[in-house]
């Protein structure tokens, strides 16, 4: 694909970046899966990373949550170098992560589930307000909040998984493809969600390998091909690209 | 025979909180810790010298144990236990059946191989309701092991402690995600679960001597108990541990007494082969 000049990142961008990733590399003993990337997302946007399987999209999101000891390069949030910093350390800084694969915890409760979104903040006197708005946001949590999460349909898991990664008081959110495998009503659910979360003033960096989905919530986005970034730009722009919409859209 | 069957129960509950401590390492961690009895042999001596040294009854002297091996067993998992965490089972197998040796063979120097015994006022004690005997000193560890899995419940569903320790235990790289700082708590896990058997090695020692070699005796009961309560699940355990109390107490009635451990041992293989899921993927 061609590296079409579609960059809307501007000098004064970094001033009000809440994550500024700048040449990163990342690889799992061999050889780099992420190359020299560089992306951003501004205070208050909803950025999409576009990539088929394989392209390193979850291993970009791990290495922000400090999950790959062989990153090499820079990541910035707030302007607080994230590399080198123990993963445990990195949800009490602001940065709430959704996995790839909802990872809730089987066997405890959706109300235990939550509650350990909130462990950095253990004591915290906000713990039921948080609550309550991860309860205003999915309403079927509050009637799952007893049922194991292991035992829950995949759509709910999510809601769970998320509603976990709110209870932390994210200023950033890692989205990990939210909509896989999930029925389009779930997923339609899930996405309406999200948006309403961004505009309570979370940032959001969404990964999706559903091109059309991610583009219709995000501002921006960025394709990744082979760890490399092959094309950024606003969401209009790159829905128009040619390039993208013969290889992501399928049209 | 209804004697039988309350005998088994007491000294089934004690069992299960010894066992608890070796499914909860092995549910948290994923390590089978083979030299998990030798822990409960540390805590009998603890108990022994808190008595001999101190005065202290072993029901009381266990509260010591259980610190004391707690902290012996978080500094073990963080300096040694730790390294083996993602290596082949092989390579954990030879560290802890190491430990084990190692722990026994210092033992035998530090406390020289006489067996020990603490003598207490209730010793031969007891309560009688009509045909039916219960002794004191195993009334007591019964409540003791009772009160202490009651604790533990309360510490894994109610602290946050205890929730990062099931948190890990489910999906460690989910409890980091949230904050959870994974290698302290697998510290924690396994300092925990040795001394939940430690404390009750302590409360046995008025019904059991201590020496170098006593956890050669708890290692298959050990074992048994968590492969039928399911290795990993601590309530699993507790209802195992009264399981093989009873089967124990009852072989007596049947068979020899010396053939009660390979009534076990039996009853050990028999699982594993109908059952092995309860070996593999009790958690
Ligand atoms: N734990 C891992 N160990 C080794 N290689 C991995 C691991 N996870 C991912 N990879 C490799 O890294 C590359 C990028 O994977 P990933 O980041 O999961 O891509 P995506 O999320 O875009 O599908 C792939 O080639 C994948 O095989
Ligand atoms: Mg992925």
């Amino acid at each position: 694909m061609p590296e079409t000049a579609l960059s809307s990142a501007t000098p004064d961008a970094a001033a009000s970046a809440v994550l500024e990733v700048r040449d990163l590399s990342a690889a799992y003993g061999g050889p780099d899966v992420l190359s020299a990337v560089t992306l951003g997302v501004r205070t208050g946007e909803t950025v999409a990373v576009l990539g088929a399987n394989t392209a390193g999209k979850t291993t970009l999101l791990r290495a922000i949550s400090g999950l790959i000891p062989k990153a090499r390069g820079h990541i910035a949030f707030e302007g607080l170098a994230l590399l080198g910093r123990p993963a445990h350390t990195i949800p009490g800084l602001g940065i709430g992560h959704v996995p790839e694969g909802r990872h809730v915890f089987p066997r405890m409760t959706t109300l235990d589930n939550l509650m350990m979104g909130a462990f950095f903040h253990r004591g915290a006197k906000d713990i039921a307000e948080r609550l309550e708005r991860v309860f205003t946001l999915f309403p079927r949590l509050q009637e799952r909040q007893a049922q194991l999460a292991g035992s829950m349909s995949g759509g709910e898991q999510q809601m769970v998984s998320i509603g976990r990664a709110l209870m932390g008081k994210p200023k950033l959110l890692l989205l990990d493809e939210p909509s896989h495998g999930l029925a389009p009503i779930v997923v339609d659910e899930l996405h309406g969600a999200i948006g309403a979360i961004n505009r309570q003033g979370v940032s959001v960096l969404l990964v999706e390998q559903n091109a059309m989905l991610a583009l219709s919530v995000a501002h921006r986005g960025y394709v990744l091909e082979a760890g490399h970034v092959v094309l950024s730009g606003s969401s209009q722009s790159l829905s128009a690209d040619p390039g993208v919409r013969r290889a992501y859209l399928g049209v | 025979m209804l004697q039988a069957l309350i005998d088994g129960i007491l000294l089934g509950g004690v069992y299960g909180v010894i066992a608890t401590g070796l499914s909860l390492v092995f549910g948290v961690l994923g390590v089978v810790n083979f030299a998990h009895a030798e822990f409960l042999m540390l805590g009998m001596y603890v108990a022994w010298f808190a008595w001999r040294w101190l005065g202290l009854d072993p029901l009381l002297g266990s509260v010591l144990s259980f610190v004391i091996v707690f902290a012996v067993g978080y500094v073990v998992q963080r300096t040694l236990i730790e390294r083996v965490l993602k290596a082949p089972p092989a390579a954990q197998v030879f560290l802890t059946v190491g430990l084990l040796i190692a722990i026994e063979n210092a033992a035998l120097m530090v406390f020289g191989s006489e067996f020990r015994s603490v003598s207490v006022p209730y010793q031969v004690q007891g309560y009688r309701l009509g045909d039916i005997f219960i002794g004191a000193p195993y009334l007591y560890a019964f409540a003791a092991a009772v009160i202490l899995a009651a604790a533990l419940w309360l510490f894994l569903e109610r602290s946050w402690t205890g929730r990062a320790i099931r948190a890990v235990a489910q999906d460690a790289m989910a409890a980091t995600l949230v904050g959870v700082d994974t290698k302290r708590t697998y510290g924690l896990a396994f300092g925990l679960g040795v001394a939940l058997t430690a404390f009750g090695g302590a409360v046995i020692l008025p019904y059991i001597t201590v020496s170098p070699t006593v956890g050669g005796q708890f290692v298959v009961l050990m074992f048994t108990v968590v492969v039928l309560g399911g290795l990993g699940s601590v309530a699993g355990a507790l209802a195992g541990g009264i399981m093989v109390g009873v089967v124990q107490s009852m072989s007596t009635l049947i068979f020899p007494i010396q053939l009660q451990n390979l009534c076990l041992f039996v009853i050990f293989i028999a699982v594993l082969a109908l059952r092995p899921q309860g070996l593999i993927k009790g958690a």
